[in-house]
């Protein structure tokens, strides 16, 4: 493989090496073979395995889900995730205390209002997090680069989706298990807690994958992160004030067929209505109404359509970064 | 290693790449040409992540239409343009990207120290890559493709923004990476010149089309030139003159050199053989002069353009045309501006 080539280098290095006058042959000797050792870490080639492109894509996984959360990068951009991680569990933690205190009966919160109500927290997150995750990539033009590896454009996109609904389920179902752990401390209805967890559950996962998708897709368009910051936010919570003011517009106009319908315009009150109409869950609306099962059928395939939507415009965006 | 096959890419208003049949062997191949010329998008269709609008190609005897994962995983790519994230460290970064490649976890972290320090990254690479100089963000990115060990890697534009200086040091780096680490290297690059340093052989293409493909050797060992640079004596004010007046008395024909460092104090040449060595060092030695330098220069690529541009003429720095390619050898004729380029690279 190793082409010769006798040039002007070989001869100066011969120049070089005999140009070293008075030198006793012996030293010189010694001088090169103390030369030669110190030199002698040559390169080695690498004949371990290769794990190929479903390794590489959990590799990215488990990379952008540890940065969501700021591991393995620098301290400052720890703070933020875990200030907000805390302020999501702090609440749970302070309803078991008063479960236990008072010896309620029930959880003064149900599981599934748990994330309705701390949305604003879950928002800030994902306005931080989800630009960290897509934006820097694209700002510093790591993308080619990773497509330069065994991974297709899809297992980018599906790895950086999981990670970051991954990351807002660990931010969502830690305070319900807090809160399941605790009702079962305080010997509240097995059964009963079990039931409510795991429709919490479930909403969360839901939820987890529909604001993991929104705000991806919002902060793929642009390489600036402040930028996806500020629309993340915005689509959030505008949307959500929006909405509830409508609604309650509407309420107080007595239009409540009206108020189940505004509900899917916003992503947090989609989840509200999917979960009081499927998952048992009283409807954070102004006047709790109950959601017809066709109209909960609606929330969920919009809810459906969206994350569907959300992964195909992300696949879309991502095939036109190019080298 | 790459083999073409009337490869073809044509977007809506251009045609990146026009019947393009070219076969690379191991070794350090130069891919030279204008900006625009189709090496990126040669290069991307090679990594599998562009179809070819018509034609095949194979890198290590893997097709890339089809098998663009699989080459991906042994082939490394340095891009052209900048590609690290400022705030971690090269550590971390080229770990990372092992990881991409597939290494296990543990190899990733021992392959990270080792190509790092062989690309001459030492303390500095627990530091974050915002505060590293171009020259060490260039080493970071030559890493990273070679984490891995790849078999083949393609460096675009590795050269581009660091001074002479640094450009030397990478161009020294390309070279070992073939010599010392086996991997065989296309390197892309719009100076002729510089690539004539480094590579065993060239690719030259221009609007997508080959221009030429052959040997370095073909290019630039035809003759062999030497440069001769004498001090001036009381009794000789002007020892360059003087000795080329006495090699014309012993039958030497010698050339000024200009446009080259050090001209109107350097000769050129033509060594036919050992003995023109010989008679250089008695004519130097009898008007008793001062051997500054006597080297072997090889003849640049860009020369070789030269020739063709002036219909197979004796160029301008009297190095002689035998056995040189002739004009006509070459598809067609490179344009004006790309020759531009190469003398500046030269």
């Amino acid at each position: 493989m190793a082409a010769e080539r006798t040039g002007p280098t070989g001869r100066a290095a011969g120049t070089a090496a005999g140009a070293a006058p008075g030198t006793p042959p012996g030293t010189a000797a010694a001088a090169l073979a103390e030369q030669s050792r110190i030199h002698n870490i040559g390169y080695r080639s690498y004949d371990g395995p290769r794990l190929g492109r479903g390794y590489a894509t959990r590799s990215l996984y488990s990379q952008s889900l540890r940065g969501a959360y700021g591991l393995g990068r620098s301290a400052k951009s720890k703070v933020l995730p875990m200030v907000l991680f805390v302020a999501m569990i702090a609440p749970a933690l302070i309803l078991v205390a008063v479960t236990v205190a008072t010896k309620a009966k029930d959880l003064p919160l149900d599981y599934t209002r748990y994330a309705i109500v701390l949305q604003a927290v879950i928002g800030l997150y994902l306005a931080a997090q989800a630009p960290q995750s897509v934006s820097r990539d694209l700002r510093f033009k790591t993308v080619p680069l990773y497509f330069s590896r065994p991974i297709e454009h899809g297992d980018y996109v599906r790895a950086k989706y999981a990670a970051m609904a991954s990351a807002l389920l660990i931010l969502t179902a830690a305070p319900l298990l807090v809160l399941y752990v605790g009702a079962l401390l305080a010997k509240l209805d097995f059964a009963d807690q079990t039931k409510g967890f795991l429709q919490g559950l479930v909403s969360v996962a839901l939820l987890s994958l529909l604001f993991a998708g929104i705000g991806l897709v919002i902060s793929a368009i642009t390489p600036r992160r402040g930028f996806g910051i500020a629309a993340v936010i915005a689509v959030m919570t505008i949307s959500y004030g929006a909405v509830s003011t409508v609604q309650a517009i509407a309420y107080t106009q007595d239009s409540h067929a009206a108020v189940g319908w505004l509900g899917l315009f916003s992503p947090i009150t989609l989840i509200d209505g999917v979960q009081s109409a499927f998952l048992g869950a009283t409807s954070a609306f102004p006047g709790a109404p109950d959601l017809s099962a066709g109209l909960g059928t609606v929330y969920l395939l919009v809810v459906l359509g969206l994350i569907a939507g959300s992964y195909g415009l992300l696949i879309r965006r991502y095939r036109k970064v190019g080298l | 290693m790459i083999a073409t096959e009337s490869l073809s890419k044509r977007f809506p208003r251009v045609t990146a790449l026009d019947r393009l049949s070219v076969d690379i062997g191991p070794g350090v191949t130069g891919l030279v040409g204008a900006n625009g010329a189709g090496k990126s998008t040669l290069i991307k269709i090679l990594l599998g992540l562009s179809p070819a609008s018509e034609g095949r190609a194979e890198v290590l005897g893997l097709d890339v239409a089809t098998k663009g994962s699989t080459i991906r995983e042994r082939v490394g790519y340095m891009p052209e343009h900048d590609c690290l994230p400022p705030d971690v460290s090269a550590t971390e970064f080229v770990v990372h990207m092992a990881r991409m490649s597939g290494l296990p976890p543990t190899s990733a972290r021992e392959r990270t120290a080792d190509t790092l320090r062989h690309v001459g990254l030492y303390e500095e690479r627990y530091r974050p890559i915002g505060g590293y100089s171009t020259g060490m963000k260039q080493r970071v990115k030559l890493a990273q493709a070679l984490v891995h060990d790849p078999e083949l890697v393609f460096l675009d534009e590795p050269t581009n923004g660091l001074d002479p200086v640094g450009r030397d040091d990478m161009l020294g780096l390309i070279r070992r990476v073939h010599t010392d680490f086996g991997i065989s290297v296309l390197v892309t690059s719009h100076l002729l010149g510089e690539l004539e340093r480094t590579c065993d052989h060239v690719v030259v293409v221009d609007g997508g089309k080959l221009l030429r493909s052959s040997a370095t050797t073909d290019f630039t060992q035809t003759t062999t030139t030497l440069a001769v640079e004498v001090t001036d004596t009381d009794e000789h004010p002007d020892g360059t003159a003087a000795l080329r007046d006495e090699l014309a008395a012993r039958g030497i024909g010698t050339e000024s050199g200009s446009g080259l460092p050090g001209a109107g104090h350097v000769l050129l040449l033509t060594a036919d053989g050992e003995e023109t060595y010989d008679v250089v060092r008695d004519a130097v030695a009898d008007l008793g002069l001062g051997l500054v330098r006597m080297e072997q220069r090889r003849h640049q690529i860009a020369e070789v353009f030269r020739v063709e541009e002036s219909g197979g003429t004796r160029p301008g720095d009297g190095t002689a045309p035998t056995g040189r390619p002739a004009a006509g050898a070459s598809p067609s004729q490179p344009d004006p501006q790309k020759k531009e380029e190469a003398r500046n690279g030269g």
